[in-house]
């Protein structure tokens, strides 16, 4: 299993993401940074981590969206590699349009950063199959950008189809019906504003994050 | 050739800094303003001559989320 994070300048959950990633696969991920145009060859899982890329310049995720790897992202997810997209990560899906709607400033003007309650909405995509429909898991938020956005039929078309992943149990920061986690049509590419990666080990204060990279990377199937 | 582009929230996408702004404008004792919405003035120095489908492509593209935001272009 070779896996990849991708490095954007101002990025700062990146090692964060690195060490969720060589724990569950006992092997460290390739960190691949923004200029490069191609990812190293048979990687089979790719991160976009939290953090601040380009500043936030323009909008968040904007500038990284637009960036020389994120061709190639694009082009991975295309075939089907699994995709996740954390916080600035999600954020950045939104903007390559590789995820529907937007991110915007949270509806109560505060960065959020906190450990909240989501509830788990589907249980049968690759990244959330170790977790039980319906489940309410706690995993921490970290952001001032994390207000989902999406028009009334595009919510609508997302919510029938099963793509929202995860969903704050009680608001956070305005999202259109709560929604934290939303997928791809083809489920491989999954974006969320909350941090799995920070709720890996008894220390963290909470395990919920670490069923979602154990799903996505094989190690229980 | 200097262009303008006006980039503004799409009528119904809720703008949090307006109502703060607006907040604070009525802190400030103006009253009679009944809405603010903030958007984002960008200044292009482009080539003489360039097309409107490519300053409309460089908005679409970059300059604007069309999911939440609509753009003007004047040139200047």
């Amino acid at each position: 299993m070779k896996t990849a994070v991708i490095v954007f300048p101002g990025s700062n959950c990146d090692r964060d993401m690195a060490v969720a990633l060589e724990q569950v696969t006992g092997k460290a991920p390739a960190m691949v940074w923004h200029r490069e145009t191609a990812l190293p060859d048979g990687i089979d899982f790719i991160a976009l981590p939290g953090g601040f890329s380009y500043g936030d310049y323009l909008r968040s995720g904007a500038m990284a969206a637009r960036s020389p790897i994120l061709r190639a992202v694009s082009d991975a997810a295309g075939r089907g590699v699994p995709l996740l997209g954390v916080c600035n990560g999600f954020q950045v899906l939104t903007e390559a349009q590789l995820l529907p709607g937007a991110l915007m400033r949270n509806a109560g003007l505060n960065f959020v950063c906190r450990t909240v309650p989501l509830t788990v909405e589907n249980s049968q995509s690759l990244f959330t199959a170790c977790y039980q429909a319906g489940e309410e898991i706690d995993i921490p938020v970290a952001h001032h950008d994390g207000n989902y956005f999406a028009d009334a039929a595009t919510l609508d078309r997302i919510e029938g189809e099963g793509r929202v992943a995860f969903r704050y149990a009680a608001d956070v920061n305005g999202s259109a019906r709560n929604i934290a986690g939303v997928l791809n049509d083809a489920g491989n590419v999954l974006g969320m504003m909350p941090h799995p990666e920070r709720a890996i080990d008894p220390a963290h204060g909470g395990t919920d994050g670490l069923r979602l990279f154990e799903a996505a990377l094989g190690v229980l199937a | 050739m200097k262009v303008n582009v006006y980039v503004t929230l799409k009528p119904g996408v809720l703008d949090p800094q307006g109502k703060a702004i607006h907040h604070a404008l009525e802190g400030l004792g103006f009253g009679g303003v009944s809405d603010v919405r903030a958007g984002r003035f960008i200044e292009l120095d482009v080539a003489d001559g360039t097309s409107d489908a490519d300053l409309d492509a460089m908005c679409a593209k970059l300059l604007a989320n069309t999911v939440i935001e609509n753009y003007r272009i004047e040139r200047a």
